[in-house]
């Protein structure tokens, strides 16, 4: 029989309504986050949400854990020292597509290479929720912003790409739309030892939405619901055909050791002399 | 000269750059500065303004991308606030050291820790020896027409050095208010094309920043420092040429009110309007206070303050920022200085206020007034050297 978990005890008391726009993914996210929490056991206590600036960098305002809240695209350098000094403590690392791959794209390559055991779910909205709508470095080539107002001339990253190659144990990607299947990777995630990323496609009906005429937030994300197709599916297509979609689900799962082992292993040699 | 026209100073500090016919801008968002970069990317996208604009991926790459277009001899732009100031923290070092005249509209605001998105001068104070001639402008029109002269003081070949242009975020970033616009003719006539001294290119390839040995990095830097003071005669005479041409004065130090006051108030930015209405407040009940606003603060006009306060009894610094374990804010520290080494006789309170976007009335100021006027030198209850306006225990 399934049981169904709130996460409720990790929200904090008289928080809501949140202040993310109708529409957003941002509570969905932070419902399926907060249920993986409980399901796994979490304390409270010995759990940290680190967080950097950004509409989803809001979300350590709702969280009755440890919370951070740095800079922009410094949330995974922040994570790093505290896993590395405490490695007690669960840490989980929420960013935007701003703080993951744009401004903070080195501490992500660098984390994931390291395979430090933190845990980042990243919320990818194409662009600048927070500061009204710029270009980010997912934003897709030929799409509108605030800062692309004649389309955008550069062409977009692929978050979960990147953390294959450069090293991460655990890739996985989904929707707001697709929430079990979320909740069930965000909870493989946090489980894995080593750098773990869960990419979250998620709808921004005020700006991004608005800006490319994607219609009502339901609509929205039906859109993202029919771009986003099962990574077997996906992997059926022919390139041309791949145009438009993304992969959904564990894209990668691997069991390299992190960084404290590794470095622990060093240690222990060179004490030996 | 054309009509006032009502408009959000953000928008008007982009139209001001692109009347300047800036050739190259790189920057990235951050509230409060994000109309600027947004209307320049348009403008320049749309052909409105003949530009290479780079949407790069934080301020590091923005100042970084700048100092680049600089090198090539593009007269370049760029706007930030805040982490982002503190970001470009580094290259804004480079830009000064290798002489390039970067203008950069900087949209003060707070500084994390705790985050606060609102204003005050956190981010340019602790960017106040980088190097950079820095402005302060406490209105609309203020913003445009000093980012107009900023491009002409920074590319003076006696000068050559980047600039900053201050202006308070949200109190002044976000306010719709008239401002005139001069015309492009006029601009062009005002500010004729950058013409660089050494650019990277082919025909004739330069090296710049290269290393400096011990016997030589002091006698760079010597000269660079030479420079920006340097600069305070050609930062006069570019108002000077701006006032002739366009009727509006300026002048490095402005005041208020100062021939009857015997206590004066100083501060720079948009709180000076506050200022000025407290005088008023208290002119109505026969009372004289006076104001001196630096409208330049590097390199520090302290000669030109001598001037103006050398028969004053007390002067009031009101600072926008935390003096982080120094004995007072940064420009009490200055007009200490000053006031030691020109032997003036005055009175020196400091006051720090409006951190993080707290709002300070006059009435609030008309109590320091007071307070300060009928009183020898004041003692604080925690640190005695600074007040904290408003602050709760």
């Amino acid at each position: 029989m399934t049981v169904f978990t709130s996460g409720l005890r990790y929200l904090k008391e008289g928080v809501t309504p949140h202040m993310w726009c109708p529409g957003c993914g941002n509570g969905i996210v932070l419902s399926t986050l907060l249920r993986a929490f409980e399901e796994l056991g979490y304390r409270n206590e010995e759990t940290v949400v680190v967080t950097g600036i950004g509409c989803w960098g809001k979300a350590d305002d709702y969280v009755v854990t440890n919370g951070f809240h740095g800079t922009h695209g410094r949330a995974l350098a922040f994570a790093t020292g505290m896993k590395a000094f405490n490695p007690r403590l669960n840490v989980v690392v929420l960013m935007g597509d701003g703080d993951c791959i744009t401004i903070g794209g080195n501490h992500f390559i660098h984390a994931a290479r390291r395979n430090i055991d933190v845990t980042a779910i990243v919320v990818n909205n194409l662009n600048y929720g927070m500061t009204g709508g710029q270009v980010s470095g997912t934003t897709p080539f030929g799409m509108f912003t605030s800062t692309t107002t004649y389309t955008n001339p550069e062409r977009d990253l692929d978050i979960c790409a990147i953390a294959e190659v450069a090293g991460a144990n655990y890739v996985a990607r989904g929707t707001p739309w697709h929430g079990f299947e979320l909740e069930a990777n965000i909870k493989e995630a946090l489980n894995k030892r080593g750098f773990s990323v869960v990419e979250v496609m998620s709808p921004c009906p005020t700006h991004y939405g608005k800006y490319n005429r994607m219609g009502t937030p339901v609509e929205m994300l039906k859109k993202i619901r029919e771009m986003a197709l099962p990574k077997e599916e996906y992997a059926r297509l022919s390139p041309s055909q791949k145009e438009g979609y993304f992969p959904i689900g564990k894209l990668v799962d691997r069991d390299d050791p992190d960084f404290n082992t590794r470095y622990d292993e060093v240690r222990s040699r060179a004490m030996k002399g | 000269m054309s009509a006032d026209k009502g408009m959000e100073v953000s928008i008007a500090a982009s139209v001001a750059a692109k009347l300047a016919r800036v050739e190259a801008v790189a920057a990235y968002p951050i509230t409060p500065q994000t109309h600027i970069v947004e209307h320049l990317a348009e403008i320049v996208a749309n052909g409105e303004l003949d530009a290479a604009y780079i949407n790069v991926e934080s301020e590091h790459s923005a100042m970084s991308a700048c100092v680049g277009a600089s090198a090539t001899g593009a007269r370049t732009f760029t706007s930030t606030s805040a982490q982002g100031m503190e970001l470009m923290h580094e290259i804004l070092f480079i830009a000064s050291g290798m002489r390039l005249p970067i203008v950069m509209a900087s949209v003060n605001r707070a500084l994390s820790s705790p985050l606060s998105i609102w204003g005050d001068h956190s981010d340019v104070m602790a960017a106040r020896d980088t190097g950079w001639i820095m402005l302060f402008t406490e209105n609309g029109q203020e913003v445009v027409d000093s980012i107009i002269m900023a491009f002409k003081i920074a590319e003076d070949r006696r000068v050559l050095l980047p600039a900053m242009v201050n202006l308070d975020g949200f109190s002044l970033s976000h306010v719709i208010e008239p401002i005139q616009f001069p015309s492009q003719e006029d601009v062009d006539r005002f500010l004729p094309p950058y013409a660089p001294l050494y650019t990277l290119h082919p025909d004739k390839p330069v090296t710049m920043g290269a290393y400096a040995m011990p016997e030589l990095y002091t006698e760079a830097k010597y000269s660079q420092e030479i420079a920006i003071r340097n600069s305070k005669a050609v930062i006069k005479e570019v108002m000077e040429q701006f006032s002739k041409d366009f009727g509006r004065k300026y002048n490095i130090v402005e005041t208020y009110n100062i021939e009857k006051a015997d206590t004066v108030f100083m501060a720079l930015g948009s709180i000076n309007e506050n200022i000025k209405t407290a005088i008023d407040l208290l002119k109505d009940n026969g009372k004289e206070l006076g104001l001196v606003a630096p409208r330049l603060f590097r390199p520090f006009p302290a000669d030109e303050l001598v001037e103006v306060l050398k028969t004053k009894k007390k002067l009031a610094v009101f600072e926008r920022v935390m003096p982080g374990g120094a004995m007072n804010g940064p420009l009490y520290n200055e007009i200490a200085s000053m006031v030691v080494q020109n032997g003036l006789d005055l009175q020196l309170e400091n006051y720090i206020f409006g951190l993080g976007g707290r709002d300070v009335e006059p009435e609030e100021l008309i109590d320091v007034f007071e307070q300060i006027s009928t009183s020898a030198k004041i003692t604080h209850a925690d640190n005695k050297n600074y007040g904290v306006i408003g602050v709760r225990s």
